[in-house]
């Protein structure tokens, strides 16, 4: 349980917060194309089509890149910091900002393998995809 | 280019309103080209926080202007230089003969009260949900990436990762610049001195970088008045002219940017070098996008001015100042000049401008013939390159 920013969830990305409740990470995945588009939208990107539905991803990944932010980004972080924060690169493909949690943050390296974790938001109903050393 | 105007940054402007600041570099702008108020038909603005919209027709007439051309662009740290290159455009089409490109923030400040700090201020933790809002607000803030910092230190870690840099060769752009910074009495910076250990135990904000290698924000504004070439001998000043361009725009949110050797800043520096048929290494000053040190050293390598991973290096090998062998940022840069919003994109253009000019000053260029400034905009979202060449 970790105190954030509250996202702003909309109708088209209920799906995505309702798997991360699950304990599963899911990805849109477009009929027409194979392309897997992040964050999630009502077409795709790479062809235009308007069928995509969301699948299951393995969660597993590896760091592209990352920081220690040793000042809070913003207020709602202070008690978190130092704390790591990520773009993961997915097996499947598609990048995520994230964070790396549950090792010492001098311990992340680029190309460090991480997978999928769910930590719940403070004072709100949703869980949010985080990532650990695997 | 024949009108030049830009206000020393501060830290704050005070009660003067966004309008007012404009509407003073207009003025001055205008009256260094040696034109009347009559003779500008075009206007290009930015968006102005607390104006929802109408931007170019509330400051048009605020400045008692008429335009027959009128936009706004929207383009981040290269709102400036993505200006210059319509306002061209827009004469070469035929839409207006003589175009004002106006920048600007104000700050207000504490007036001698001590403000609450922000920490003290209750912060809303909720997002509130909104049809049109970001994707950043929903799968990026909740992780903290919020403001630049976090995702320009992304980059750094990503860059030294991929080629290897050490935190010397960073804190010697900021070091040089500074330099430049101590030669322009209109810097924010202009009578502090600052050196490699200063920068290096100045506090780290996201790892890898320090207080000292991020733009600290400011108030002010910078204006350019872009001319027709029949108009070019009705000007006071000698003009710069604009011989290349180049834009692009990559992605938003920095988990969905290209890789570091296929950057936006690439494919508008090379646009702009291409149009104008010159090569980076045919520039005498360089004048290059400065938020945080890592920039400059990704648009060096990016824009041609050396190659791939030869950045740091290249700093090092370098005297970066004003006299030295590569001119870069004459100015000081954004992080020793002032980053007054979106005028301190602009801040690289004044620069070339004014030093294609032959009007910088102590700091001047000597013989200079092109130059190329760039903005940039976002976490490495926007580019915009311009290459500008002397009157002959």
């Amino acid at each position: 349980m970790s105190t954030r920013l509250i996202p702003p969830t909309t109708e088209l990305t209920a799906p995505y917060w309702e798997a991360a409740a699950r304990g599963e990470l899911v990805i849109q995945s477009c009929r027409g194309c194979d392309f897997r588009p992040f964050p999630p939208r009502a077409h795709c990107p790479a062809c235009g089509a308007s069928e995509l539905t969301w699948q299951p991803v393995s969660g597993k990944g590896s760091v592209y890149t990352y920081t220690v932010a040793r000042r809070a980004p913003h207020p709602v972080f202070a008690e978190q910091c130092p704390m790591v924060i990520a773009v993961v690169e997915l097996e499947e493909g598609p990048r995520l900002m994230t964070n790396v949690i549950g090792c010492d943050p001098a311990e992340v390296s680029v190309g460090m393998g991480v997978q999928v974790d769910f930590d719940p938001i403070d004072d709100s109903d949703l869980v949010l995809p985080v990532f650990r050393p695997c | 280019m024949v009108g030049v105007a830009e206000l020393a940054p501060q830290r704050y402007t005070g009660e003067a309103t966004i309008l007012d600041l404009l509407s003073q570099v207009a003025t001055e702008a205008i009256a260094d080209a040696g034109f009347k108020r009559a003779d500008v038909d075009g206007l290009i603005v930015h968006p102005i926080g607390g104006l929802p919209g109408f931007v170019p027709a509330t400051v048009a007439e605020h400045l008692g202007l008429q335009p027959t051309f009128a936009e706004t662009v929207d383009l981040g740290g290269a709102t400036g230089a993505g200006m210059i290159w319509r306002a061209a455009a827009a004469i070469q089409a035929g839409m207006c003969t003589s175009c004002l490109c106006l920048t600007g923030t104000r700050r207000r400040g504490s007036g001698g009260k001590r403000r609450q700090s922000s920490a003290e201020r209750p912060k809303p933790r909720s997002i509130a949900p909104a049809r049109d809002r970001s994707p950043q607000a929903e799968f990026d803030a909740p992780y903290g990436m919020v403001g630049a910092n976090v995702g320009y230190a992304m980059i750094a870690t990503r860059y030294t990762h991929e080629y290897g840099l050490e935190d010397t060769q960073r804190a010697k752009v900021a070091v040089d610049q500074r330099r430049n910074a101590n030669a322009n009495p209109a810097a924010i910076f202009y009578d502090q001195p600052l050196t490699i250990e200063d920068v290096l135990s100045s506090e780290v904000i996201c790892e890898p970088l320090h207080m000292l290698e991020i733009v600290m924000p400011a108030a002010g504004a910078a204006a350019l008045l872009v001319t027709a070439a029949e108009r070019v001998p009705d000007a006071r000043q000698k003009p710069a002219w604009l011989l290349g361009a180049g834009e692009s725009v990559t992605h938003s949110s920095f988990a969905q940017a290209p890789g570091l050797d296929a950057t936006g800043v690439g494919i508008a520096a090379r646009a702009a070098f291409d149009q104008a048929g010159i090569k980076p290494a045919d520039v005498g000053l360089a004048s290059l996008y400065d938020c945080y040190t890592i920039m400059v050293l990704l648009t060096l390598e990016e824009a041609g001015f050396c190659g791939r991973g030869e950045a740091g290096a290249f700093v090092e090998s370098h005297d970066l100042t004003w006299a030295g062998d590569f001119p870069l940022n004459t100015h000081g840069g954004q992080m020793s000049f002032g980053q007054a919003g979106l005028a301190g994109g602009m801040s690289h253009v004044t620069e070339a401008v004014r030093q294609i000019q032959g009007r910088g000053g102590e700091r001047q260029v000597p013989g200079l013939e092109l130059a190329y400034a760039h903005g940039n905009g976002g976490i490495i979202a926007e580019q915009a390159g311009l290459v500008f060449g002397a009157d002959r």
